[in-house]
């Protein structure tokens, strides 16, 4: 009976266009890379975390939980523009908010993948976070709430394709404010450590928060364009309608985050603290300079505004590579964010510390990292495969 | 002197208050129990009680330690030999592991000038037992806090993730992930070693040939470091007072 049930539903959702040899092939090769990459993570329980990744008592965070955070924040931007079309409807995105809840869950578990192979007894978080909460610890607040969230999503997803749009709605709405307070929680995490002068202060959970509404409509745009792209079916108007209004909101926020960007730095140049001057001379000048000038401002913001404007709003290809720039972009900005705040000996002066502690990510980093991508990947042909009819079903309306 | 008048003056910052009157506002009345340092006075009570008192610059009165001990460390920096005898004394007598950059006390060096002539200066470090400590406020398990016998800041082992932003926050470099207890480790006072032993002292402090580090209970006047905390000629000053963590590790020249 409930298999039944189920093969009907599949009936009701997935998309045969997609069965094809080549798209299985794609789906199973991501497949592999996962399980190649996030298993480069679990062999750490085995063989140990020191061994396996590059972390030191100087730089005890790295590459690992920047991509967390790059995901976490996708994630927490692709959930609020579903939220906000589901609610208040009315926007042109809410075509595709369904694809949107889907693609937000599965950032949201590429985060918990990469997380889950850093932190070093997962196990003991499972049974401590609930025997011993800690009220006043940012990380509990935020594994808590992305916990939160994610099962929300589930939910309101699992209503989507059923059809309960009351559910859908109220658990969306509820996901989508766990995901605002759970990223804004992960800002506080870096901003509330005096010890790092360079997170240290109030503008960064705005930052982060800010940094979710770019990745967001980035990654809308992407995401639908290569929908379509796998198809080889030719765009509806009112995806493209989609995809312009996320890119509006894409050129917008990439101003306001172009400009938080500038202050942000400049602020440790007037006074204030010599470890905030320092760790933003690393980006300017030092050790991060080419991630920061290369990756972060021309391939993550100058380029992609460039693209913007000469797409006009209605290029989708051209819009959807300034998507792709800005993701990029935005992935390099939080490993920048993070190591510019580790690589700074607190202690500067004594034992002949050096002006930047050395960190180079491991081999296997960076494979968890190729891992997570790949686990989205793979999320994304599933989902096109599996409930392609359901994202699809009002953009023919 | 109407210290509560005092209180709620403004902040001057050190660049405008010369050192005879630093000694002359000590002598005034500081006696009592508070550290004159960088313009702003620390407070050797839980921040939690100082607060209670004032939140700009916490004086606290006495009989307002909210621990029955309350342990602490003055060191005697320039009597500092760099002989690393106390080390030795901590790894042996608290089982810390060696590589992996695991220590739970060590000696920065630097040079300095002193007159035209180039010294090395040796400074000995080790958790701070900070009065508001970072790493107890991150760690999302409670698997690192503070004592409420002692004040001192213990871990309990099975709690601890592996989340390192303990590490993250600590602004003393004071932790250290012990692979072999698979958790975050950090000097504890000896509290388990020795003190639940008896023994008065810590092993680095019992080790030290030249006299640096002075260990006791602060709240007690009969100690050698209450001693040496309000003497009023005594330039005392802690590691970072900037990051707020309140420390209970104090620094001087002997
Ligand atoms: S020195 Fe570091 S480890 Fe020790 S109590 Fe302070 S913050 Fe915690
Ligand atoms: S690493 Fe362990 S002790 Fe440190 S904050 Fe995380 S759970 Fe707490």
């Amino acid at each position: 009976m409930a298999t039944n049930a189920l093969t009907n539903l599949f009936n009701q959702t997935e998309d045969p266009s997609l069965a094809t040899p080549r798209m299985n092939r794609f789906t199973f090769f991501f497949l592999i890379i996962v399980i190649l990459g996030l298993g480069c993570g679990v062999a750490s329980f085995i063989f140990g975390h020191e061994k396996m990744y590059n972390y030191t008592r100087d730089v005890p965070w790295g590459l690992l939980i920047s991509t967390y955070a790059f995901w976490a924040i996708t994630s927490t931007g692709l959930c609020i523009y579903a939220a906000i079309s589901h609610i208040f409807g009315g926007t042109k995105m809410a075509v595709v908010s369904n694809r949107m809840v889907w693609m937000s869950i599965i950032c949201i578990l590429g985060a918990f993948a990469t997380i889950g192979v850093e932190i070093a007894s997962p196990h003991r978080m499972l049974i401590y976070n609930i025997l011993s909460p800690n009220p006043a610890s940012n990380i509990w607040w935020m594994g808590t709430l992305y916990g939160l969230a994610v099962g929300c999503m589930i939910v309101e997803f699992f209503g989507i394709v059923t059809g309960l749009a009351r559910i859908a709605v109220i658990l969306g709405t509820i996901g989508a404010i766990a995901e605002v307070l759970a990223n804004s929680c992960l800002g506080g995490v870096f901003a509330t450590l005096p010890a790092r002068p360079y997170w240290y202060g109030g503008q960064l959970p705005i930052y982060f928060l800010t940094a979710a509404f770019l990745s967001g409509a980035a990654a809308i745009v992407l995401i639908n364009h290569l929908a379509y792209k796998i198809r080889g079916h030719k765009m509806p108007q009112s995806v493209k309608d989609a995809i312009k209004s996320a890119g509006k909101a894409m050129t917008l926020v990439l101003i306001l985050y172009s400009v938080a960007t500038f202050w942000r730095l400049i602020m440790y140049f007037v006074g204030g603290s010599e470890l905030g001057r320092i760790a933003a001379d690393a980006l300017i000048s030092g050790p991060l300079a080419i991630n920061f000038w290369l990756l972060e401002v021309c391939i993550g913001l100058i380029i992609p505004l460039v693209l913007i404007l000469r797409s006009r709003l209605k290029n989708t290809g051209m819009l959807a590579t300034a998507g792709l720039l800005i993701l990029i972009g935005q992935f390099v900005a939080r490993y920048n964010l993070i190591a510019g705040g580790l690589l700074v000996p607190g202690t500067l002066g004594w034992d002949n510390a050096p002006t930047y502690f050395d960190y180079v990510p491991s081999f296997f980093e960076f494979a968890v990292v190729i891992g997570s991508l790949s686990l989205v990947c793979f999320g994304f042909l599933l989902g096109e495969r599996v409930f392609g009819k359901t994202f699809t079903q009002k953009e023919h309306h | 002197m109407d210290i509560k008048a005092l209180e709620k003056e403004k902040n001057e910052g050190i660049d405008t208050l010369p050192s005879e009157e630093r000694r002359k506002f000590l002598k005034m009345g500081l006696t009592v129990t508070g550290v004159f340092l960088g313009g702003t006075v620390l407070s050797l009570t839980s921040a939690q009680k100082a607060l209670c008192v004032n939140t700009v610059s916490v004086i606290p009165a006495a009989g307002q330690y909210p621990y029955n001990k309350h342990y602490g460390m003055i060191m005697r920096q320039n009597n500092c030999i760099d002989c690393e005898k106390c080390l030795d004394a901590c790894r042996a007598t608290n089982h810390v592991p060696t590589g992996h950059d695991a220590w739970r006390t060590t000696i920065q060096e630097r040079l300095t000038t002193v007159e035209g002539i180039e010294k090395r200066e040796f400074r000995p470090i080790l958790c701070n037992h900070c009065n508001r400590p970072p790493c107890v406020r991150v760690c999302p398990t409670k698997a690192t806090y503070k004592d409420p016998e002692t004040g001192i800041v213990v871990m309990d082992y099975k709690k601890c993730i592996g989340c390192k932003t303990c590490m993250a926050a600590c602004p003393y470099n004071a932790r250290y992930f012990n692979h072999d207890r698979y958790a975050i480790d950090k000097c504890n006072f000896c509290l388990d070693t020795r003190l639940a032993e008896g023994e008065k002292e810590t092993a680095c402090a019992a080790a030290c040939p030249a006299n640096v580090r002075v260990f006791g209970d602060i709240k007690d006047p009969s100690t050698e470091i209450y001693r040496l905390l309000h003497e009023p000629d005594n330039k005392i000053w802690v590691i970072r007072p900037e990051c707020g963590a309140l420390p209970n590790v104090f620094y001087m020249n002997a």
